[in-house]
């Protein structure tokens, strides 16, 4: 193709070829994927330009081309290089134009090569800009006119933060050496006070959280350890010390830095563990000069312990709210650091019967807590928030029915009230399965009162109903009260009249219920003729059937005794001393040793008196606590065949190791069931047939419907 | 022989009531009054040896076939025995069992029952059959009905009698604590075959791979423990 035969390009069409290099461009520059240029593309795009400006008038477009060619500089800085400076700040925005002024600048030199042509002939003639101007001019009108204060504050605020950083670490390294930690804290404080002022005042808003950033890092970060660690005033020493403001301080500071709390809850709950097993241990000491006899009793000491253990949750819940802001990592370590000593029992006490033997002695009349009804109530909700923190808490439930069944019974309970709050309290906590059966006791006895009046009315309408004594019978349901061994205790002929005459009427009121006569709840209120005065004894039935016995008789034997009345050597030896070896001699022993034996020979005293005209004659219970611990093991069992029963009866298929987790959290509210224990009753179920072990995977059971 | 089961037989091979006779169905038939001939018997041997008002092999029966083979009755390979004839309840054998047995052991009398034996041996000990003898032997001594476990002092001799010679000091040890542990007075099946699992699965006397969270049985966990106390 010769000069001449060229084919006019016009204006817009060329243009529009040209757009299509340009937008290549500024793909490559935006970092689209897109091919780079090849010398075919170079040469197409450089011979466009230089025919458009050669060709004949009208068109020769040099001018229209040096304008597009400015124009395009224009049009891609507003509408894409502009808006994302706008869009950043800071160091992002100083990054940001770093990046665009490079692009710019191949920009510049790509689009000079196209448009090449121009800058020989066309400039000169018209002493126009060269093309490269024309491009950096256009960066730094649009684009440098704009940004150019931002940039200085970003540029400034950098320089500061290294700065300050640097001035901060070589403080920091001196202080830390000389400073106790609570001053050093204080300086910190400070000093970051400063800088916060300082950076509200002239710098940009945004630089703040940087700049703080890097001045707690040099002043906190780098030695949270060491400052932490101080022997004589770190955390440690604060917490021994109990300086609620310099923890508050070290909370403030720490709370600031990444992961800064970790350590300071950490050495918080070290602490509230030490305290507090610390505690066990001054309890076990002291329990252990007890006297061999009362070893299973819980005392006093264990009275002060639960006491102490109270002050210290007291103590350390004040800490949340004052130092540590309800932060939940401090409740969470707070929560750990309880359960791992309150699970620990004092001198073969569980926790669980010292907590129950606890309220006991806030609930009963005459107990060794005298407090006023506040008080009383204050306490009550603080025992109930501490056995939250106590694995066993079905151990503390039976322990706490079986002393609410004392209470109730032998008329020992102080307050009706305060019986019902706790059991609300500890609805509240552990839910309403928890307290049924303690509420059903409560509940009989209200029951049983109305009775008696049934019963007097009986009386009263049946002259021939007569019992002969003062009859007064609790009725209770037996699902709701502990089991009690019941034995046949042979009954003075006084009494069973009083039981047939009591039955009869019953009778009248139901037949389909049976009553259990437990004899040994009973209590008897007996006149004792004594030479010197007659006197009024309060014992329980047992005793009183016992003493009736020396009404026939004057002198009895151990064994005949115990023949007569149909009880086991425990039960006699235990009531015989009361009467014999205790407080009140009402029965004279040979020989007069302090101790039963089956030899003994025992006459009624006579000759006995006190100062007072009524007495009651205790009978120490027998020890619950091994029945106890016995009954709750069993309940145990089968709640735990229960739980595998219903977790493998949903899942139909489950391994081993899913099956222990699941029963334990299934029966974690009420106890931490033992693993081994577990397995065991795994077996038994599947002894029962009710799961079977996979035959291809030992590990998984299946359930047998 | 051919000769004899046909002059025995009421069908003659060359009987004109099969036409198309041939040389197959000649073998075919003899081989089926071989067959019959044997199972005569083995019948014969088995009520030479039964109860007569039972109508099956008691213990003294068995007693008896023991010493003729020379074998003494508490040899584990009487058990294999059993085992072969799926025989149901220990001390006794039905013909049908007597049956299955012997057709399976080749054996029509008592010597050839004996010289089977070593081979039977070699069957039960493969590992493809060893898992059903061993958890048959347990069965086989549930002799109340609807017993699930065995006492602990017959489980020891049980123990010995199966596992004794490929497991000498797993069961050794085993049948040590065995008796002196108290937590279990009888050992059921589960357990039986958990510690079959467990001699094969895990190394002894280290115990590394032994796991005790996994689903082994209670017993064995108590086991190993007994035995790294021992060990330390």
């Amino acid at each position: 193709m010769t000069m001449n035969e060229r084919k006019t390009i016009d204006l817009e069409q060329g243009w529009e070829f040209m757009q299509k290099g340009i937008t290549k461009l500024k793909n490559i520059l935006e970092g689209l994927p897109e091919p780079q240029f090849s010398s075919e593309d170079y040469m197409m795009l450089y011979t466009t330009i230089y025919n458009m400006y050669t060709q004949k008038p009208p068109h020769d477009y040099s001018q229209q081309l040096y304008d597009k060619y400015r124009e395009s500089f224009e049009e891609y800085i507003t509408s894409s290089v502009l808006p994302s400076l706008r869009e950043k700040h800071d160091e992002f925005m100083l990054r940001e134009l770093v990046k665009r002024w490079t692009n710019h600048k191949v920009m510049v030199r790509w689009l000079s090569r196209f448009f090449h042509y121009l800058n020989r002939y066309f400039i000169a003639r018209r002493s126009l800009p060269p093309l490269n101007e024309v491009g950096l001019t256009c960066f730094r009108e649009l684009v440098y006119q704009e940004v150019n204060a931002k940039v200085r504050d970003a540029v400034i605020s950098l320089i500061d933060q290294e700065r300050e950083a640097a001035y901060y670490s070589r403080k920091a390294a001196n202080w830390i050496v000389d400073d106790s930690c609570p001053d050093y804290m204080l300086k910190a404080e400070e000093c970051l006070k400063r800088e916060k002022d300082r950076v509200s005042n002239y710098l940009h808003s945004s630089s703040e959280p940087k700049l703080l950033e890097k001045v707690q890092h040099e002043l906190l970060s780098v030695w949270a350890n060491r400052l932490l660690d101080k022997e004589h005033s770190g955390c440690h020493a604060l917490l021994r010390d109990d300086k609620v403001e310099d923890l508050s301080r070290m909370f403030r500071l720490f709370s600031k830095i990444p992961r800064g709390l970790d350590p300071v809850s950490s050495t918080f709950k070290q602490h509230v563990t030490a305290e507090g097993t610390a505690l066990v241990k001054l309890a076990e000491d002291a329990a252990s000069t007890k006297k061999a006899e009362k070893r299973d009793v819980v005392g006093l000491q264990e009275q002060v312990f639960v006491r102490k253990v109270i002050e210290l949750h007291d103590k350390y819940l004040a800490y949340m709210n004052d130092c540590f802001q309800n932060h939940t990592l401090f409740h969470k370590v707070l929560k750990e650091a309880f359960e791992a000593f309150c699970n620990k029992g004092v001198a073969g006490s569980s926790s669980a019967e010292l907590l129950a033997t606890f309220c006991d002695n806030i609930l009963k009349k005459g107990g060794s807590e005298k407090l006023s009804d506040e008080a009383i109530e204050e306490t009550l909700e603080k025992v109930v928030k501490l056995l939250a923190y106590i694995s066993d808490k079905d151990l503390f439930a039976e322990f706490y029915r079986k002393k609410l069944a004392r209470r109730l019974l032998f008329d020992k309970s102080a307050n009706d009230d305060h019986e019902r709050s706790i059991l609300t309290k500890l609805k509240q906590q552990c839910g309403g399965q928890f307290t049924s059966k303690m509420e059903g006791m409560v509940t009989d006895l209200t029951l049983a009162r109305e009775n008696q009046t049934n019963f007097e009315e009986y009386l009263s309408n049946n002259r021939n109903a007569n019992p002969g004594i003062d009859l007064t019978v609790t009725v209770l349901t037996t699902g709701f009260w502990p089991s009690y061994k019941s034995f046949d205790l042979n009954l003075p002929a006084e009494m069973i009249k009083c039981v047939e005459v009591f039955r009869d009427f019953y009778q009248t009121k139901t037949k389909h219920r049976k009553l259990t006569w437990m004899y040994s709840l009973g209590t008897c209120n007996l006149i004792g003729k004594f030479e010197p005065k007659t006197m009024e004894l309060i014992v329980t039935t047992y005793q009183a059937s016992a003493l009736l016995l020396f009404n026939s008789s004057d002198r009895l034997s151990y064994s005949e005794i115990m023949i007569q009345l149909n009880l086991t050597d425990d039960d006699v030896v235990r009531l015989l001393h009361s009467l014999s070896c205790a407080k009140y001699k009402i029965l004279n022993k040979e020989p007069n040793t302090k101790t039963i034996s089956s030899t003994d020979q025992f006459e009624f005293n006579s000759k006995f008196t006190d100062k007072m005209r009524r007495i009651k004659i205790p009978l120490p219970p027998v020890d619950e606590k091994k029945k106890v611990i016995e009954d709750v093991d069993k309940d145990r069992r089968y709640a735990i065949d229960a739980s595998i029963v219903r977790i493998m009866k949903s899942r139909k298929v489950l391994g081993h190791q899913q099956l222990v987790m699941e029963c334990v959290e299934q029966l974690g509210r009420m106890f931490k069931p033992d693993f081994k224990v577990i397995k065991k009753r795994i077996e038994d179920l599947i002894t029962r047939d009710y799961l079977e072990r996979d035959k291809d995977n030992p590990n998984m059971f299946r359930y047998l419907a | 022989m051919m000769r004899r089961s046909a002059s025995k037989k009421a069908g003659q091979p060359n009987s004109t009531n099969s036409i198309n006779f041939s040389p197959s169905d000649l073998f075919r038939t003899a081989s089926s009054r071989a067959s019959s001939k044997e199972m005569e018997r083995i019948d014969n041997l088995f009520h030479s040896y039964a109860n007569r008002s039972l109508g099956m092999i008691d213990p003294e029966g068995i007693e008896t076939l023991c010493s003729d083979m020379e074998v003494d009755h508490t040899d584990v390979r009487i058990l294999m025995l059993a085992w072969k004839m799926k025989a149901e309840k220990q001390g006794y054998f039905t013909l049908e069992e007597w049956r299955r047995g012997m057709k399976a052991l080749r054996a029509d009398t008592v010597s050839k029952l004996r010289k089977a034996l070593p081979e039977l041996e070699k069957e039960v000990k493969r590992p493809s059959n060893f898992e059903d003898f061993y958890s048959y032997s347990f069965c086989y001594c549930l002799t109340e009905e609807k017993q699930k476990s065995i006492d602990i002092e017959s489980i020891c001799q049980l123990l010995d009698l199966v596992l004794g010679s490929h497991f000498r000091a797993q069961v050794d040890y085993f049948i040590e604590y065995l008796k002196i542990q108290s937590d279990y007075k009888v050992i059921n099946m589960d357990q039986w075959m958990g510690f079959f699992r467990f001699c094969n699965e895990i190394s002894f006397p280290d115990f590394s791979s032994y796991n005790p969270d996994l689903a082994w049985p209670l017993i064995l966990d108590n086991f190993v423990e007994w035995m790294q106390s021992k060990q330390t």
